[in-house]
């Protein structure tokens, strides 16, 4: 089976901006998110992307994706590959932004996951599974609303499965 | 039920009582979006198969960011702008027009009361004319383009009271960098901030806009003012598009928490790099030394803020170590800094005056740092890489600290100017 690998930024623990997501030299000029990918935390670990494999975690502490509003941010940790961020909370922007595109964010107790922990996401079960460690990690609940929007990959397919904006999903 | 302005705000716009907590589909008076945000906005408008903005009268966007721009990838988005306003007849503030917030603020398109969304985080200055206003990232705004409405949830509010008399050379931007290091990066997360007290009551509209404007450095959703005769007044002479509806606090409305703070002894502020809430009273670095100072932004680009620079910098050089970098937030600004002299002071102080716009506080243009350089700069976001080099240091203070550091070539508390500076 394929492990989907834990990865930490080490040097910048908490409040991660999104100018460290990425930086505003290229997300004023580069539209292909797969090349953005490339420039991902350039500014704080360099070369940090090419440590992401398909469905891998990132791993951070509090206030995940604060400042800007640059929608860019989720949109180039998805072109990497990420399947989650994992966080002990998430600035209010980049949260409602990672929902839109359909980027997983979950909010539980990060300090029991080390960088290259093997990680499991049981969204039914409400918790991360830790292989490496053995531990059950129980995440925030997602609201009813956050949870049809991610199961529809996004707000834009939300939106039009919908025909329009509701919070009274089918 | 006794409501908060935020939850008055929501309410009005959600047509149904509302209290914190809750989660409501609420109608939008306006929205915009930037040059940085509007290629995905309107990317996510075509794939959710909209035809048309569900009013052309209610959207705007400006070209403020990267204004003129700086390279091919630039001016290809800049140009899917114009094809997109000129497609829908919407509203498109060009090269030379300024910063989308002080437009905003400018062109009467919103008044109190109002529910506005910006693919902008600093969306939340206009709190200051008593909106409910807030930062979203493009999908949202697509989305709102599209249908006129938004989701939100309705935040709890932290009641922030400031009194006292400020004293010279302390700021409206002293008092937020000292709110924010109190309050933290986080610490208002996902939270309205009300702000009242006797100080903002003697405060100008560009005081408060400053204030407002570092609400989201705090995490908040909103920062909203109370609308008294200043703000009316301001709304008169911009012509707000209808007529203005204060929304107060009720009394005994229920807040998460209250905050009070008293500015009389304040003394002026410096965000160290590389975080916001980093704060530190100006005597902590005062003689570190300055490669570049920078006086603009949403936060202190305005004519008052000029002013203050002016009076530090009549007669006075800057440092031969320093390039002091100035930019006017708005045509306006620009225009009425001109003709009061401020513009000739500048120049002849030795300073760059660039044309308006977010100049290089986003690390597009206008002024990138060098490796090992500091920067001080009247901006909000001090974050490692915010000019556009990682290897630079960015502090943040009030234009004063910012203009009296300029001609000392090290940082510098303004106070060493009081003459100059008496009001």
């Amino acid at each position: 089976m394929k492990m989907n690998i834990a990865h930490r930024l080490m040097k910048v623990r908490n409040n991660v901006n999104t100018d460290y997501i990425i930086s505003g030299r290229y997300k004023f000029q580069v539209r292909d998110p797969k090349e953005l990918a490339k420039h991902v935390f350039e500014d704080i670990e360099e070369n940090f992307y090419q440590k992401i494999n398909k469905g891998d975690f990132l791993v951070s502490g509090e206030n995940f994706g604060c400042g800007s509003s640059r929608e860019q941010a989720p949109q180039a940790l998805l072109a990497m590959g990420l399947r989650a961020v994992v966080a002990k909370s998430f600035a209010r922007i980049f949260y409602r932004n990672a929902l839109n595109l359909g980027l997983y964010l979950l909010e539980c107790n990060t300090n029991y996951i080390d960088d290259g922990d093997e990680l499991e996401m049981d969204l039914s079960g409400g918790v991360l599974k830790n292989r490496s460690k053995g531990l059950n990690i129980g995440f925030k609940p997602l609201a009813p609303l956050a949870k049809k929007i991610l199961e529809n990959g996004g707000m834009i397919e939300y939106f039009k499965k919908h025909g329009g904006l509701t919070i009274e999903p089918r | 039920m006794r409501q908060t302005i935020a939850e008055k705000i929501l309410s009005n716009h959600a047509k149904k009582e509302l209290r914190a907590g809750e989660v409501a589909i609420t109608e939008v008076d306006f929205c915009l979006g930037q040059d940085g945000t509007s290629s995905l906005i309107i990317e996510s408008f075509g794939k959710l198969g909209a035809e048309k903005v569900f009013d052309n009268s209610k959207f705007a966007m400006f070209i403020d960011h990267s204004s003129p721009s700086p390279n091919i990838g630039v001016s290809e988005i800049h140009k899917s702008m114009r094809e997109f306003a000129k497609k829908h007849s919407t509203r498109l503030f060009d090269v030379g027009s300024g910063i989308c917030h002080q437009l905003m603020l400018e062109s009467g398109a919103v008044t109190c009361g109002d529910l506005v969304l910006g693919a902008d985080s600093h969306t939340c200055t206009y709190g200051a004319l008593n909106i409910f206003s807030t930062g979203v990232g493009s999908t949202d705004l697509a989305i709102t383009l599209a249908s006129g409405k938004n989701w939100l949830k309705v935040p709890e509010t932290i009641k922030l009271v400031i009194n006292g008399k400020l004293p010279v050379g302390v700021y409206a931007k002293d008092i937020i960098l000292h709110i924010i290091k109190d309050v933290t990066s986080s610490g208002a997360n996902y939270k309205a901030l009300e702000f009242c007290g006797d100080a903002i009551k003697r405060l100008s509209l560009a005081a408060r806009f400053t204030m407002a404007n570092m609400s989201v450095e705090m995490g908040g959703k909103c920062g909203i003012f109370e609308a008294d005769e200043k703000v009316l007044k301001w709304l008169k002479s911009a012509h707000a598009r209808k007529k203005p509806s204060p929304v107060v606090a009720d009394e005994g409305a229920t807040y998460e928490n209250i905050k009070e703070y008293d500015v009389s002894n304040l003394v002026p502020q410096v965000s160290l790099p590389h975080e916001v809430d980093n704060v530190e009273p100006v005597g902590s670095v005062a003689g570190e030394r300055i490669n570049q100072a920078f006086i603009g932004t949403c936060t202190n680009g305005r004519l008052e803020d000029l002013e203050v620079a002016a009076k530090i910098l009549k007669n006075n050089l800057v440092h031969p170590g320093v390039r002091l970098v100035v930019c006017p937030a708005s045509r306006g600004v620009f225009l009425d800094a001109a003709k009061k002299g401020y513009i000739d002071i500048f120049v002849e102080a030795g300073a760059a005056v660039v044309g308006v716009g977010c100049g290089p506080c986003v690390g597009t243009h206008n002024g990138v740092p060098a490796d090992g350089e500091n920067v001080i700069s009247t901006a909000n976001r001090n974050f490692k890489g915010r000019m556009g080099n990682p290897n630079a240091r960015i502090f943040l203070a009030s234009p004063a600290t910012v203009a009296a550091s300029a001609i000392s070539g090290k940082i510098q508390d303004p106070r060493n100017f009081a003459r100059r500076l008496k009001r």
